[in-house]
């Protein structure tokens, strides 16, 4: 999909959906703890905050209710798609409008 | 009789487990750890309404029976019986942070398909209410099929309709048909479903978790507070601890007075005075520090503050090819190295887990304060440096970041060798930020001051008796001292000889040897040593301090400060260790690169304080 950029691109507070994650970037076990997290294809995902220092790393996102953080080259390894319309993410939308 | 039934408290991380098994059993609590790993095993004793006794395990917090970490492991082998010498839990208590049902269901689902007796607990649904968002727990049960009662741990609500339940759990079990065990990408879906359907309203309340956030992790804000965070810990220890430390040093030497007039002069009022009370007296005298220390650690972690810590420090672990993971452990060891150590199982890299423990134990642990505690005391002047800032206390700040920096440097020549492998990542769970409960709180506190305890009435006590023994036979002639006469001066003899050029004395050799078994024996001694050879009773009531002004330089009192930032002087730590590396050779690398610092920093703090002129 043409509109799809890797999360570590993805502008703080933008509500969006992991439309191909490539695993095959990632260690297996890490691959497994962002599974057993939530972050897997279709879910919906937000950037809040990122480090100070080189490369704004690490990053926190928002999946679902909890806020997780993780490394840019995690985030390397995900597609993400914004969620244009807010009707599309009934769960995830509100809470990202928060405080942006 | 038969053994009472076994309940056990399972869900993910942050689910409010282990406040909600401080309410359920009270002050009853057994904390030990698993045979042949070092996850905590925390078992506690609850009463049904029927009078019958279960007993209650809080497992390690999980995210699925699919482990990715030592505890995970526990969790999973404790929950399907395959831990050897512990029986399978009767019982299954769930236990779900209402807030985050959508993915504390994942792994609910994944326990209710084991088909035993299982009770959902929807803990924390105030903290849900507080977020907007309302929760039917009878939707719920429904759509699980098993019971579902909400508790707000922290307040004991809802405990006495959960042990209900849990009374009527194994009849309940028997009758309904277990789900199927789902993989986890359906189990991921109808979680959502179930969430969804259990929501009866939900609103954006966030602002709260969100204004913080946007504080405490912002990019410019956030290390500076962590920092000044850090910094005022330290200064606390040092300040807020003197009145309770005064009480207990006044209290031990009434005590010793007490002794002195009730019992007749010879070996027991001896042991008891120059061994037991001024040995472990010593050490004692700094259990008021160790509890603020733990007291803010146990408010970080609590708070949800931790995790923000360590998502500020991950980009300097980083650096030294550690994560923010690492930086809980590290930060634990400045209470102890054990439970530091032990908090590594939670980092799933085994070369991270690895270097962090071998780094672990040049976090200034509290065994430390009691020995820095009393050199700076001793030999750094009690003034202010501009801005009020106390000399004694930047000194101790001092000592903290040479272990940090230390530490930090060990990390990145490990990394290079002896842990060389791959970068680590850092995946971690921001728990929503909670008021500490004060009981949690308390708790915490008064077991870690309970082990230090113990660690004094025990080890402590062991190595400073024998000490005194050594210190005190054969007699010495008229004239001699007796310390020179002793077995133990003839130990020191020959240690003095090694230590010598860092600039130690032989008192200093002599309580190295102790020191082994805990750092603070360094202290108690020193105390001992001082007060079997003092001149008569006068002198040796006059306390350590003074006669350690009259018997150091400044040059070797700083020298010693040094020695204790590196020095493995701790057979626990060592133990613990070993555990966890499976094998004498990490503790053996670990032993002897520390010895080697320690020696280097000794000495060459001492050649350089000697060319100064100190």
């Amino acid at each position: 999909m043409s509109s799809s950029i890797s999360l570590d691109l993805l502008p703080p507070r933008v509500p969006a959906r992991i439309v191909a994650v490539r695993w095959d970037l990632l260690a297996p076990e890490e691959g497994k703890r962002l599974r057993t997290l939530g972050i897997d294809e279709g879910a919906e995902i937000a950037v809040v905050h990122r480090g100070i220092f080189a490369g704004r790393d690490p990053l926190a996102v928002v999946i679902g209710r909890m806020n997780v953080a993780l490394r840019r080259a995690h985030a390397r390894a995900m597609m993400v798609e914004p969620v244009v319309q807010p009707a599309a993410a009934p769960a995830a939308a509100p809470m990202m409008m928060g405080e942006a | 009789m038969s053994r009472p039934r076994i309940a056990a408290l399972v869900g993910n991380p942050n689910s409010g487990k282990s406040a909600l098994f401080n309410a359920l059993t009270g002050a009853r609590q057994k904390i030990a750890n698993y045979p042949g790993v070092t996850v905590e095993r925390k078992a506690g004793r609850m009463v049904l309404p029927s009078g019958e006794p279960v007993e209650l395990f809080d497992l390690p917090g999980s995210y699925s029976l699919d482990p990715a970490s030592p505890d995970e492991e526990v969790t999973r082998r404790v929950v399907l019986g395959e831990f050897p010498g512990e029986a399978k839990p009767d019982l299954l208590v769930v236990v779900l942070d209402a807030a985050n049902l959508e993915q504390h269901l994942v792994f609910a689902q994944e326990l209710i398909a084991l088909g035993r007796p299982v009770v959902v607990a929807l803990n924390m649904v105030d903290l849900a209410e507080r977020d907007g968002l309302v929760i039917d727990p009878d939707a719920l049960a429904q759509s699980l099929g098993v019971p579902v009662i909400p508790t707000v741990a922290v307040r004991k609500r809802g405990l006495d309709a959960l042990l209900e339940a849990l009374a009527d759990a194994p009849a309940a079990a028997s009758r309904g048909r277990p789900p199927r065990a789902l993989p986890l990408g359906e189990r991921r879906m109808a979680a959502r479903h179930m969430a969804r359907a259990a929501v009866l309203s939900e609103s954006s309340e966030h602002r709260l978790h969100a204004r913080l956030d946007g504080v405490l992790l912002h990019p410019w804000l956030g290390p500076p507070i962590l920092f000044a965070l850090l910094f005022v810990i330290f200064q606390a220890v040092f300040a807020w601890a003197t009145p309770f430390a005064d009480a207990i040093d006044g209290g031990i030497s009434a005590l010793i007075d007490l002794v002195k007039a009730t019992l007749p002069e010879g070996f027991v009022r001896d042991l008891l005075t120059e061994a037991v009370l001024t040995g472990v007296g010593s050490v004692v005298v700094f259990l008021p520090q160790i509890v603020i220390l733990f007291a803010f650690i146990l408010v970080m972690e609590q708070s949800g503050y931790m995790a923000r810590a360590a998502f500020i420090m991950d980009r300097m672990m980083a650096g030294v090819g550690l994560s923010g993971r690492s930086f809980i452990p590290l930060l634990s060891s400045f209470a102890c190295a054990i439970p530091g150590i032990m908090a590594t199982r939670a980092i799933a890299d085994p070369k991270d887990r690895l270097t962090t423990i071998l780094i672990a134990p040049l976090m200034t642990c509290s065994a430390r304060l009691p020995v820095y505690a009393v050199i700076i005391a001793a030999f750094i002047p009690a003034t202010t440096v501009g801005g009020g800032i106390g000399l004694q206390g930047l000194v101790l700040f001092a000592l903290y970041v040479a272990g940090i920096v230390g530490a930090m440097a060990a990390a990145l020549v490990l990394r290079r060798t002896a842990t060389k492998g791959g970068t680590s990542g850092f995946i971690m769970e921001l728990p929503r930020y909670q008021w500490p409960p004060l009981r949690d709180l308390l708790i915490g506190l008064w077991q870690r001051a309970w082990v230090f305890l113990r660690r004094a009435g025990t080890i402590i006590f062991m190595a400073t008796a024998i000490l005194w023994v050594l210190l005190s036979f054969p007699r010495a002639a008229p004239g001699e001292s007796q310390v020179d006469a002793s077995i133990a001066g003839h130990i020191a003899d020959g240690l003095h000889v090694i230590v010598q050029p860092i600039g130690f004395n032989r008192e200093i050799a002599l309580a190295l040897v102790p020191a082994m078994a805990a750092r603070e024996v360094a202290v108690s001694s020193l105390a001992t040593t001082y007060a079997v050879d003092a001149e008569d009773e006068e002198a040796a009531a006059e306390g350590l301090i003074p006669q350690l002004r009259a018997g150091w330089s400044l040059p070797t009192a700083l020298a010693f400060l040094a020695w204790f930032v590196f020095a493995p002087q701790c057979l626990s730590t060592i133990a613990v260790a070993r555990r966890e590396t499976n094998g004498w050779k990490w503790p053996i690398v670990m032993l002897l690169y520390l010895f080697g610092l320690a020696y280097l920093f000794a000495g060459l703090t001492y050649w350089i304080a000697v060319a100064a002129g100190l």
